[in-house]
């Protein structure tokens, strides 16, 4: 697992949308621009550091109070615009920290600030826009849960740099009270505390995993191939179901979470009884 | 003079996760869905040294409340800090999910969700990460046909990426005792250091986190004592009422707004932050 550059989301960013700029109003660390995807226009958002933003703790690629509300305005705004017409696909580029950690944050209510993205993208995907993730680097915690994990379909980089998980390596061996090394060991064991993207993809969580050769240089045909896969998954939502389903019914889930299908099939058995 | 009313309460906060489900359910209709003879353990835990629980800490209870279908499901704080792992998480969710049908099939069902945890468990990491994320999925899909009513009475409180969840029900109730905050103080002292978040300052945590402070802040729709029969008392209520004409997660511009007013330069004082936060109005 390697640090966060936090260089990533801006760059594949700028490639996909041709774009660097906030919309106005926005701070400079959430990024939203329409740009063309496949012969329609597409909405794309990524959070990327800021030294200079507003708020100390969410100054290196954080999802903070001002980015969580940015993301929830600009995808509400979107699902206005497109209100009696097709729904145009939302992009969630994923190279976030973490959440922020601050006092000012929690004293503000930053899980209310999460809980308006998350709603903003779970309307939007419910609704019937194609939403889909691209995670080109880190994925932690609340931040994911903020940007990309309500997504239709989830896209990464098959790449030591894109890691999915709910802590921080260190922070995680402090509270489980377990070295690095062991955690390591472990993970190779057990699919879901992996750091790696490929034990991840065991989850069956996934759509697809990407290849490119360095995510922080993307070359133009590395651009093109991800374009086609984005479309590709845009339109394979646009004919499936508009909840999470596909994340249950891949083929590695049947393994990787069987105790969540059993959970699923005797629940409803006893449902009807009562 | 002392007011000897509490005596005769009966302690909600003292209550363990099935007996709190049941409590809120009219005499006689609960049945707990699930149950600990189903035996889904955690298939995770075992193998990491830690014994799992035979209902993995969370309990399913259906019946009626106020006379009007609901379901309720409790998250143990007793059992790993009422922490998500992947059987708890998915039978919160599965138990959404079939309210969700339900409804669609022109049956009433409300849901009550009984938080007390820190968020995920880390044994169980990225599982426990999809559940949340598929339980916030599933809240959204209720919503839009019955109310989910968020309580979270205490000790443990409500962090982490269940936080989020809170925030997306209709309804959020909270007792005094109670906390509900992303992340937790040691969690930020850890991150950013005792002179952000003193994590042994007691009477910060509960200035910041607490339930009066959040309710203050517009954030919550019933502060009740801790007292069972005030819990009940507000749970039907609020199913009573039906859904809000707006959800408060949907409330952006407001919520951006009372943001935007704030000064980020410097610490603020709990009781300063509240006045600039409401200004009067309520949320």
């Amino acid at each position: 697992m390697s640090d966060y550059t936090g260089v990533r989301g801006r760059r594949w960013f700028e490639a996909l949308t041709g774009s660097a700029a906030p919309m106005s109003g926005d701070p400079a660390s959430a990024l939203v621009a329409d740009a063309e995807l496949g012969g329609e226009m597409a909405r794309f958002a990524a959070v990327v550091p800021d030294p200079q933003g507003l708020f100390p703790r969410a100054r290196q690629g954080e999802v903070g109070l001002e980015q969580a509300y940015a993301l929830a305005a600009r995808v509400r705004e979107m699902i206005a615009m497109d209100r009696d017409r097709i729904r145009r696909p939302l992009i969630a580029i994923v190279d976030v920290k973490s959440q922020a950690y601050g006092r000012r944050e929690e004293m503000a209510a930053i899980y209310m600030a999460g809980a308006a993205a998350v709603d903003a993208y779970a309307t939007a995907r419910m609704e019937g826009h194609p939403v889909i993730a691209l995670i080109v680097g880190h994925a932690f915690s609340g931040a994911f849960l903020a940007h990309g994990y309500q997504a239709n379909r989830i896209l990464a980089f098959d790449d030591p740099g894109v890691v999915i998980h709910a802590m921080h390596k260190e922070a995680a061996a402090r509270i489980t009270r377990r070295s690095l090394l062991e955690l390591d060991r472990l993970g190779k064991q057990i699919a879901p505390l992996s750091y790696d993207i490929r034990d991840y993809a065991t989850l069956g969580l996934l759509h697809a995993l990407l290849h490119v050769e360095n995510p922080e240089t993307p070359q133009p045909g590395e651009v093109q191939m991800v374009r086609a896969q984005l479309i590709a998954a845009v339109k394979d939502t646009r004919v499936g179901p508009r909840d999470l389903s596909c994340r249950l019914t891949s083929a590695q889930a049947q393994t990787a979470r069987r105790a969540t299908l059993l959970v699923r099939r005797k629940l409803e058995e006893q449902w009807a009884e009562v | 003079m002392t007011d000897w009313r509490f005596l005769q309460r009966k302690s909600f906060i003292e209550l363990s996760g099935r007996e709190r489900a049941q409590a809120l359910f009219d005499a006689g209709t609960a049945r707990e869905l699930l149950g600990p003879h189903d035996r889904i353990e955690s298939p995770w835990l075992e193998r990491q040294g830690v014994t799992p629980q035979a209902d993995d800490g969370c309990v399913i209870c259906k019946g009626l409340i106020g006379g009007e279908a609901a379901v309720v499901v409790a998250i143990d704080g007793a059992f790993q800090g009422g922490s998500i792992g992947e059987v708890s998480g998915a039978k919160m969710c599965a138990a959404l999910d079939l309210a969700v049908r339900d409804n669609q099939r022109g049956n009433k069902m409300s849901a009550v969700l009984l938080i007390e945890t820190g968020g995920v468990r880390l044994q169980e990491a990225n599982l426990g990460l999809a559940a949340i994320a598929e339980i916030q999925a599933s809240i959204l899909a209720l919503r839009r046909y019955a109310p989910v009513i968020a309580v979270t009475a205490g000790t443990v409180g409500c962090f982490g990426g269940m936080s989020l969840a809170a925030g997306l029900a209709s309804y959020m109730v909270m007792t005094r005792e109670a906390r509900l905050g992303m992340n937790g103080p040691e969690v930020i002292e850890q991150e950013a250091g005792v002179d952000e978040f003193d994590a042994s300052d007691r009477a910060l945590i509960w200035a910041i986190h607490g339930g009066e402070q959040r309710y203050r802040m517009g954030l919550v729709d019933a502060l009740v004592d801790d007292d069972t029969a005030q819990v009940v008392s507000a749970v039907r209520t609020l199913i009573a009422k039906g859904l809000p004409a707006m959800h408060r997660s949907q409330q952006v511009e407001m919520l951006r707004e009372r943001t935007r007013r704030l000064d980020p330069s410097t610490q603020w004082e709990p009781a300063e932050f509240c006045a600039t936060w409401t200004r009067g109005e309520k949320a």
